[in-house]
């Protein structure tokens, strides 16, 4: 016990001595928290404050072309600009000048209420409601095509929900041309009201909670649990390059001559760098909580979560210094150790879950999902943040992140004992 | 102290790195006695280091054995390393702790009283004038001082042993006798020094015995003045030595 908290002792002071490191250590993971939290929770402001520009060209000069830009003004998320000529859309687009450009085709408004008007009167005719029982002969009229042209540096998830709003509003049009073709049908008297033509069926967002307290997940809520994890892992660079200087120094050299074991060794070196691990958390909830509305960004709700948030935080923080002894321990240099070490922490951030959700990746990639370390965290964190779990459901995951620091320190010795054996 | 009964007995002691194509020490055989200053000497890549190396726990032998104070290295490795102590050629210090920070936890390491450490911490420190200089960083110390605190953290423990890997490599006259003083009381005080060094002058007149190696083996061994007057040619070490070693440059990569 005496030898280990010396060897702690011996690391605090290191540790302390490096203040630029300390800064980084610190700072860097608060940085990081605040810009990702700042650009995700700007994301849908920005896109209401910051009309996307688009371009238009209105080939149809009919109704439906009308209800389309009618539309596209009233959803107040587009800087709308009318140009006459296709091919220039097309190289305004690809110079990056505007990021979607809409060709209404000729003849929208015209062929559509043709061909919505033969249908009516095809279903009426066969309803017997009309009185001319011959029903019109059903005109050859091509299938319009609204052209959609992307900037190609937009990102596929933007183009994605653009065109599925885009869909939705040539969807409404059509249906109301329907509603009004019948309508024109059945009465003579156009303010006569025939038919609701608002959407019948619409959405509500509910989240499930098990307790008294409403649960809304915020931005806050995502980034804070997913970057305190990714930076808490990002412990393992300066760990192992804090052993890689104790090879290079001659210190580890000597310490094999002395009676004392690597496990020992380790164990200082696991206390300090798992209090810094658990001081950077309390950081990031300050930040959370205290600097986040200041920023305009939504408060982290932490009342009644502080134990377990710390519960947490402390098996992932184990998880994260079990990675970086075994890590230190296997590399010679720290040309080995801080590239790997970094870029393993990104990958086990990956398929954690910390950029995309699991159940939005690739069954490969689920599966390989629950073998990182980065996911059980974050699932435990999400339980407490966003669950409102309790100790026992969080055992299965903070069993896992315990099992994994015991693994890898396991590993490191047996590794480090093999090597130097006499 | 006077020389009492074998306190190194190593037999048919061999190394062959891997890769390498010949042994850096080859089935030496050696006895060193309790209370002896004994002198490993020879050319670069004679096989020195690699001799102490592997008697202070550093290195795994390829075959053959020894003892300390007639302990077994394979079986009693901890009990061993209580008992000797190791003074590496690297200063092997934390740059950025102070020389009593570097002390106080290397002697930690050997389980030594927190009390009883500062005492023997701040004696060391007086006898080889660093006194003033304890609560100093490392990375602010000249290399003679940094010799001395490398010193001072192999014998923090009073060890029955003392290897020392080229203890005044790079050091100025004063560092030098300083630390060679110091040596030869903890050499009065019980200890029994083994050390390398290409300081042929300085081995003569502070060894009790030494062993000149080549190629892994021992090619001349005995009391330096002995050695000089069974040699008619010989007026010091380094006559013997470059006559067993020849002249040749030892350069390895």
């Amino acid at each position: 016990m005496h030898k280990l908290l010396a060897s702690a002792y011996k690391e605090f002071l290191i540790l302390s001595r490096d203040i630029g490191g300390l800064a980084v250590l610190f700072l860097m993971p608060l940085l990081l928290v605040i810009t990702i939290t700042l650009i995700q929770d700007g994301t849908f402001k920005s896109i209401k404050q910051n009309k996307i520009p688009i371009i238009l060209v209105d080939k149809d000069k009919g109704e439906v072309a009308q209800n389309i830009l009618k539309n596209l003004k009233s959803s107040n998320m587009f800087a709308l600009t009318e140009q006459s000529s296709e091919k220039l859309v097309q190289e305004l687009i690809q110079n990056g000048k505007y990021q979607l450009g809409i060709v209404i085709p000729e003849n929208l408004s015209k062929d559509l209420n043709q061909k919505v008007a033969e249908n009516v009167d095809g279903i009426l005719a066969q309803f017997g409601a009309i009185e001319d029982t011959v029903p019109r002969k059903p005109t050859l009229l091509e299938t319009k095509v609204v052209k959609l042209y992307f900037d190609p540096a937009t990102q596929f998830s933007f183009r994605n929900s653009i065109k599925s709003g885009i869909d939705q509003m040539v969807s409404k049009i059509e249906t109301q041309t329907i509603y009004k073709a019948f309508q024109e049908q059945i009465t003579d008297d156009p303010s006569e009201n025939i038919f609701e033509t608002e959407s019948f069926i619409t959405f509500k967002e509910i989240i499930p909670n098990a307790g008294e307290k409403a649960l809304i997940p915020n931005s806050t809520q995502h980034n804070i649990p997913a970057w305190t994890l990714f930076a808490i892992f990002f412990i393992i660079l300066p760990l192992s390059i804090n052993m890689v200087n104790e090879k290079n120094q001659g210190t580890f050299i000597r310490l094999r001559t002395h009676p004392v074991s690597y496990a020992t060794v380790l164990g200082g070196k696991a206390i300090v760098f798992l209090s810094v691990a658990l001081i950077q958390f309390a950081l990031m909830l300050l930040v959370g909580i205290y600097l986040f509305p200041v920023l305009g960004l939504p408060q982290l709700d932490v009342v009644g979560k502080l134990p377990l948030l710390f519960i947490v935080a402390f098996f992932a923080g184990l998880a994260a210094v079990g990675l970086g002894l075994l890590l230190g321990t296997i590399a010679k240099s720290q040309e080995q150790s801080a590239p790997f070490g970094a870029t393993f922490v990104v990958i086990l951030a990956a398929i954690g879950g910390v950029w995309v959700p699991v159940f939005a990746m690739p069954k490969f990639m689920q599966a390989l999902s629950n073998l990182s370390p980065m996911n059980w965290g974050l699932n435990a964190f999400y339980d407490v943040f966003l669950r409102n779990v309790g100790f026992v459901e969080l055992l299965p995951e903070i069993s896992l992140l315990l099992l994994f620091f015991v693994l890898t320190t396991a590993v490191a010795i047996v590794y480090y004992n093999r090597k130097n054996e006499v | 102290m006077g020389i009492q009964g074998a306190m190194i007995q190593i037999n048919h002691l061999s190394k062959k790195y891997k890769g390498a194509e010949n042994f850096s020490v080859s089935k030496l055989d050696l006895t060193i006695n309790e209370g002896e200053i004994f002198g490993l000497l020879g050319p670069n890549g004679a096989g020195k280091t690699t001799l102490i190396s592997m008697l202070s726990s550093l290195l795994r032998p390829t075959s053959g054995s020894f003892t300390i104070c007639g302990l077994n290295y394979k079986d009693h490795q901890k009990e061993i390393k209580q008992l000797i102590g190791s003074v590496p050629q690297e200063y092997a210090l934390y740059p950025s702790l102070t020389a009593l920070e570097n002390l106080m936890y290397f002697g930690s390491m050997y389980g030594i009283h927190k009390y009883d450490l500062k005492n023997n911490i701040q004696g060391h420190l007086e006898t080889l004038g660093l006194s003033e200089f304890a609560n100093k960083k490392i990375n602010t110390f000249s290399g003679g001082m940094k010799r001395r605190i490398n010193l001072i953290a192999g014998i923090l423990h009073s060890p029955k042993v003392l290897f020392l890997d080229e203890p005044t490599v790079g050091v100025d006259v004063q560092s030098r006798n300083v630390i060679i003083e110091h040596l030869k009381q903890l050499n009065a005080q019980g200890t029994t020094i083994i050390y390398t060094s290409h300081h042929l002058n300085e081995a003569e007149e502070f060894c009790t015995r030494v062993a000149i190696i080549d190629y892994g083996a021992i090619v001349c061994e005995g009391e330096p003045k002995k050695l000089i007057a069974a040699h008619h040619h010989a007026l010091h070490l380094e006559d013997i030595f470059l006559e067993k070693t020849g002249k040749a440059l030892r350069d390895y990569a």
